[in-house]
Formats: structure tokens, sequence, C-alpha cells
């Protein structure tokens, strides 16, 4: 018997991936959540149809949507995250003693308790004494915050389903405010190639932009993500990307990454010409 | 009777599997005429978009399906009897004036009606008494009819034959019914009430009382508005003092003759969908209502308003499904309010007047839309809030009538700027929409206060209509 995960990219595009056996499979009230175990990417977390993680590549978006902002301002101390339900974001984030404290705001509580059990390797962290989950709509969460967090991370799912109030102006504006004055906020920022995604990409940077006086995007390349090629926003009320790189500092951290360096960082902002054209026509 | 059964619903389906040969109209035959529409809209829908015929009834002279799917429905809102309308609400309410009044005959009714009352008057001669609706300054919306204005109103017009009461108000104000029925039959006068925004009330006991329960003897539901069927489909339901063969004629004497089985299909479902399900569905929408209500006041600057309004007279009721929140406070009207969710934050609300905004919460709407809605609001508090006394306080005008809506309607008339007609009779309407509540209607005079008010209007850029110029800059004025 042959199994395959099939994730439909484009109409006439799709992707597979040959799974061993399915561990999990719930409808929470959400959203639908499957975990799959597969021959060459370890195990997959998979919600409404949609491949969120793999075992074997989820190091590169979770090094990219943390260790960009800490290396531009390494004194940050109040974190946010919205969404992280696997919890790998979480996971990066406590290698950095100087952070005081973790709020991570995640609508489906299932989503944790599942990647709890099923993938340790994203969810270990979750209970780190500096955590605080709270599992309500992000939305929500912010409207009632002011100038309280350095950093403002959205891990959320595609601007369909759940995640959709979290590609909203409102949302950016209310994030905005919950800011300190050297606010960054990182949100993982859809790919620029397939037509749909990219659409929703220009959207959310006009969005970002219309808030921030500062919006960037820097990309990585993600294999199981459509067709590989993802973005992340940067916006900030002062800080430059790359400008303001603090690379001695953080190579002095001596924190051991599989993706991320310094170097990366300062490349991963220069982006192709298609994609600079996308993000000017916005 | 069988409220899980859609007769209507279950004689097209049982058409559309007998693969009949078409030479008929409309002359799409089930989509294949035309390629594009059917793509868009689905094949499913085009196949059941057909004329009327045997097995399907006809709206003009029901006998069969359409007359079940009628009486179901006349069951379901405790009605003697029930009509499927296609042409709006717009169409029951004209129906129900005309049915009563004649021309030269007098309908008492509150002056913030909709349009298609006082179209209605237009179309049949009738002369309307008005009565002043209160208004709450605060707020400045129309509130609901007073026991005592309605009182002096009938004893001063014994001869009038009907009294239209507009029962929930747009805002969800709502009038004492059972009160203005039991005068108003005393004095042998009918009670129509336009229940354009009250189809829940019918399917939830803690909602105002609706007309029918308070003994009105004719009501225009638009289903489509809060029932889940089809826009342009609505009821028009009467009680056991009308005779419906009557009303029926009325009906059709502007009613299509080729009703589309799209909306009456939408109507029968939502009838049976509202029967079956629509205490859970309206507990959820209050709740959610609530949510958002206690949400905004929470934001500061806005005023979402509820049953505190309550004062068992002009606000006899509230209706708590109904999301209404007043923006006076951050220094922004409500159309400003409206044109900024809907340009800014690419949210949609019903409408925005001078002072308020309201959001329609139904059955469709998830917690996520609703955070949504609190947190643009938040931020254009936050972003374009100014000082708030520049907002006028004042959006009710009691109007001086001169003459019946339909003499002046018809009369000769000139053009002249708006500007300039201070003093003139105006020969046609002027609304902004919606509401859709005539600021002017033909036969009244125009004053300087009413310019005022138009001008502000087009100023904080609501969407005027009514006139035969577009721009709203000429006004047709009955000649001297």
């Amino acid at each position: 018997m042959e199994l395959w995960f099939t994730e439909k990219h484009i109409e006439n595009a799709r992707f597979s991936i040959k799974i061993k056996k399915q561990l999990f499979s719930e409808q929470s009230q959400f959203q639908r959540i499957d975990i799959l175990e597969s021959y060459n990417f370890g195990k997959i977390l998979v919600l409404d149809g949609y491949l969120m993680i793999t075992e074997k590549d989820e190091f590169i978006y979770h090094e990219m949507i943390t260790h960009v902002p800490m290396a531009v301002n390494p004194e940050i101390k109040d974190v946010l995250v919205i969404g992280a339900g696997d919890g790998g974001t979480i996971r990066e984030l406590t290698r950095y003693k100087t952070i005081q404290k973790i709020d991570m705001v995640e609508i489906d509580e299932m989503v944790v308790k599942t990647c709890k059990k099923y993938i340790p390797q994203t969810a270990s962290k979750l209970d780190d004494s500096r955590v605080n989950i709270y599992f309500e709509d992000g939305l929500k969460y912010v409207r009632s915050k002011k100038e309280e967090y350095d950093l403002i991370i959205v891990d959320s799912t595609d601007p369909f389903g759940p995640g959709e109030g979290l590609f909203t102006k409102e949302f950016y504006g209310n994030c905005y405010k919950a800011l300190k004055e050297n606010g960054i906020l990182i949100n993982q920022h859809e790919s620029p190639y397939y037509p749909k995604d990219a659409l929703a990409m220009q959207k959310a940077h006009k969005k970002i932009k219309s808030v921030f006086p500062l919006a960037y995007v820097y990309q990585a390349h993600i294999p199981t993500y459509p067709s590989g090629h993802w973005l992340f926003g940067f916006a900030s009320k002062g800080f430059n990307p790359v400008d303001d790189l603090k690379a001695q500092k953080w190579n002095s951290l001596g924190l051991k990454t599989r993706y991320y360096n310094t170097e990366l960082h300062k490349g991963c902002f220069a982006l192709p010409n298609y994609v600079k054209e996308l993000l000017k026509n916005a | 009777m069988e409220q899980k059964k859609a007769p209507i619903y279950e004689a097209l389906l049982k058409h559309k599997l007998e693969r009949i040969v078409h030479f008929d109209v409309p002359g799409h035959k089930g989509g294949r005429g035309n390629k594009e529409l059917t793509e868009f809209l689905g094949e499913n829908c085009l196949k059941v978009d057909v004329n009327s015929m045997k097995p399907l009834d006809n709206l003009n002279h029901p006998v069969s399906v359409i007359k079940y799917a009628q009486e179901l429905a006349a069951e379901a809102f405790g009605a003697n009897s029930c009509f499927f309308i296609v042409n709006g609400t717009t169409a029951a309410v004209q129906a129900m004036v005309m049915s009563v009044c004649k021309a030269g005959e007098k309908i008492i009714m509150p002056r913030n009606v909709h349009k298609s009352a006082i179209n209605a008057l237009v179309l049949s001669g009738a002369i309307p008494v008005y009565v002043n609706p209160g208004i709450n300054k605060r707020l400045g919306i129309a509130l609901g009819m007073s026991i005592i204005d309605i009182e002096k109103t009938i004893k001063k017009n014994p001869d009038a034959k009907a009294i239209l009461v507009n029962n929930p108000t747009y805002y969800g104000i709502c009038s004492n019914l059972r009160k203005i029925v039991e005068i108003a039959h005393k004095y042998n006068m009918m009670v129509l009430v336009d229940e354009a925004h009250g189809t829940h009330f019918y399917f939830e006991e803690n909602l105002p009382v609706s007309a029918m329960e308070a003994g009105a003897d004719m009501a225009a539901v638009s289903m489509h508005k809060t029932g889940g069927s089809l826009t342009q489909s609505s009821i028009l339901l009467c009680g056991e003092n009308v005779n419906s063969d009557y009303i029926r004629q009325v009906i059709n004497l502007t009613q299509t003759t080729s009703a589309s089985y799209l909306l009456l299909s939408s109507l029968d479902l939502a009838r049976k969908n509202l029967v079956l399900n629509g205490k859970e569905i309206i507990r959820k929408i209050i709740e959610l209502s609530q949510y958002a209500r206690d949400e905004i006041n929470k934001l500061g600057g806005y005023y979402a308003f509820s049953k505190e309004l309550i004062d068992r007279d002009a606000i006899y009721d509230f209706d708590i499904t109904k999301l209404s929140v007043n923006t006076r406070d951050i220094g922004l009207s409500g159309v400003e309010v409206y044109d900024i969710l809907r340009d800014e934050y690419g949210i949609q609300i019903e409408f925005g007047d001078l002072s308020n905004i309201l959001a329609v919460i139904s059955s469709g709407d998830r917690d996520m839309e609703i955070e949504r809605l609190v947190s643009a609001l938040y931020e254009i508090k936050r972003i374009y809030s100014k000082d708030s006394t520049s907002i006028y306080d004042h959006n009710y005008i009691n109007p001086e009538v001169v003459y019946t809506p339909q003499k002046a309607f018809y009369s000769n008339k000139k053009s002249v700027p708006i500007k300039n007609s201070k003093g003139k009779i105006s020969g046609e309407f002027i609304m902004a929409y919606p509401p859709g509540i005539p600021i002017l209607a033909p036969g009244e005079r125009i004053t300087e206060e009413i310019i005022d008010y138009i001008i502000y209007n087009k100023e904080k850029g609501s969407l005027l209509m009514g006139t035969e110029d577009m721009n709203i800059e000429n006004i047709k004025v009955m000649e001297e």
C-alpha cells in the first residue's frame, strides 16, 4: 500500500510526500489537525490540509523568524509570539538568556497539545519558565496591550482560515501600539512565487508599510513550502535590519545554528528583481 | 404542518431530475445559452432558474407547491396567511398601504418611514398623517412612536384607515406594538407593520414582540435581511381581519408575472431553517452582538447602545441583535467611520449616518469577524479621532406637509438649485441611502434647516439620492 500526502500548490501543480503512517487526525474548534510520519521529512504537521512544518526543514523557518531580529537588537527582553503552536519559534527564542518574558498567543490549544505529544523536536521548550501561553485570538490579545514588547513575531498560518485576522491592517496597527519605542515586528510573509501567495504577500506588505515607518522583507529557502521561496517581514519603529546588525555581538553569543549566520543576514534582505517589483507595486 | 418540508425546493429538485425539454422561457435554457454566466453563478443555479409551470405552481395564482410553502410560512410566523414577495420588501410595504387606503383616505405613520411607504402614497394618492417620532439628542436617532402621540393623532383623525408602524427601526428601536394595536382596533383602524428588520423576532422569545404576535393586521418582513434568504425576497404576513384574496389582487397589480424560483426557493429554505434552527442561530447572534457591544464600549469614545435606552414609551423595547454604535465622542461622523472601515480596513458595514454606524450581525458571522471589527474601530479611534464639538446634533426635522405626495409628485414642477429652494414645495424625494428615510418627501415645504442639513450630509460624504438630478445640486419644486 502506498500512502501519499499531497498539497495542491496551485491548480495544476502539486507537492507530494510519501507517508509511513498517520499518527493523529482530529478536527479542533478551528481547523483540522493532522500529524503524519514520512520517510524523508520526519514528522509533519498539517493544518486544514496545508503543510505547516516538517522535522526535516523546520529549522530554516524557525531560525530565520527569530535570529534576524535578535541580531539587530540583542537587548530584546519582552517578546510576544502570535501563533507558533508547534513551538519551534519559542525553542529558538529560549536560547537567549537575555530574554526575560515570552508571551505566546495561540488560538488553538489542540495544536499545542498535539505538537507536545508528537513533535517534541519543536515543542520541547514550551514549558520554559519564561513562556506564558494564552489560548485566544491574537487580534483580541494585542488590542489591550500598549508599549509592552520589544519584539512581536507573527508566526501565523495563511491569510485564509483561522489566521486571517493576523493579516489585517487593524492587527498590524494594534501591534504597532503594543510595541515599545524601538520595537520590531516580524511576520510570516507568504511567498512571492505563485500568484495567490504573491497577492497575499503584496497585500500584507502594503498594510505593514502603512503602519510602520520602516518595513523590509527578507527571504529564505524552505524546501517543503510552495515554490520553496519564502518571505518574512521585518518592520520596526527605528531599527534598520542591515545597518543596525550587531554581528559581532551576536556571534559572541556562540549560538550554534544550521541555516542562519550574520553574513546570510545581510544577504537575505537582497531580493530578486521580480520580488522587488512586486513589493514596489504592492 | 410538516415544517421540515420545503415544497418549492423539493419541486425544483424533482424538476431537475426529470430532464424536461424546454421550449419555454427563460431563453438561457438551463444555462446552455449563456456559458459565461453559468460558469460564474454555477450550473445548479441556472438549472433551477425556470418559469412557472404545472408542477412548480404560479406565484400570481398559487394552487399547489407555492400555496403549500406560503401556508407553511404563515404557520411558522403565526400569521393567518402569507405571501411570498419577489420585488423586495418595498413591494410588500406598498401592497400593505394600497390594500387599506384608496386615494384621498388617510393613513397615520411616523415620518421616519422607509421611502417605500411614501412611494406607496404617491402611487395610491392616500394622505399621510405624520406622527413625530421622538429624537434622542445624544444619539441623533429617531425613536419609536409614543402612545400619547398616537392617541392624540387618532382622536384628531378618526377617519384614518390605518396606522403604519416602523418596528423595529433600523437601529433596533421598538414601539409598544400591543398597545398600538389595541388603540387602533378600538377606532377601527388597521395596523400595518414595516417589520423589514424584524424577521428574527418570530423565532426567539427573548426578543421584542413580533407584529403577528402583537395582533397587527399585516406585516412586511424582509426575510433576506436577517432571515437568510436571497436579496430581494420578502414575505407579507396577514392577520385574521384581512381578506387575503383581495391582498393577492393588490400584490398582483405591481408584482412580476415571472417570479424567480431562485428567490422563491430561498424563501422556502430560509423558513425551514428558521423553524428548525432559528432559536440556536439567534442565540448565537445575540451572544456575538453582546460581546461586540461590551468590547466596543471598553474602547472608549464609542457608545454601542442597547437595552439601557428603554423608557417604556418611545423606546418601548430594543432589539439586542443590532449592533448600533454612536461615534460622536471620537469626533467622527458615522459616515466617516463607515468610509474608513470600508476603504482602509476592508470592512463593509450596513450604514453610517451623521453620528452612528450600524453593523448587521447574522448567522454568517464568526468570532474572527467580530474581533476584526472591534480592532479596526480601536485603530480608527487611535489614528483618526478628532475634537467632537463639530458634530451636528440633530437628525430629525419635522416636515410641513402642504400637499399629498401624489399631488406634489405629479404636479407641474421646475428645477431650482437646492440652495435657492427655501420656502418652495418639494416635488421629489431626497434621502440618504441607506437608511433610505426621506429628508424631504414630495409635497413638503423646504426650509433653511432642511437645506443646511442636506448640505451638511453631502459634506460628510453621505450617499444622497432621490432627485432627478443625479448630482443632487438641483431639486424639482412645485410651480406656484
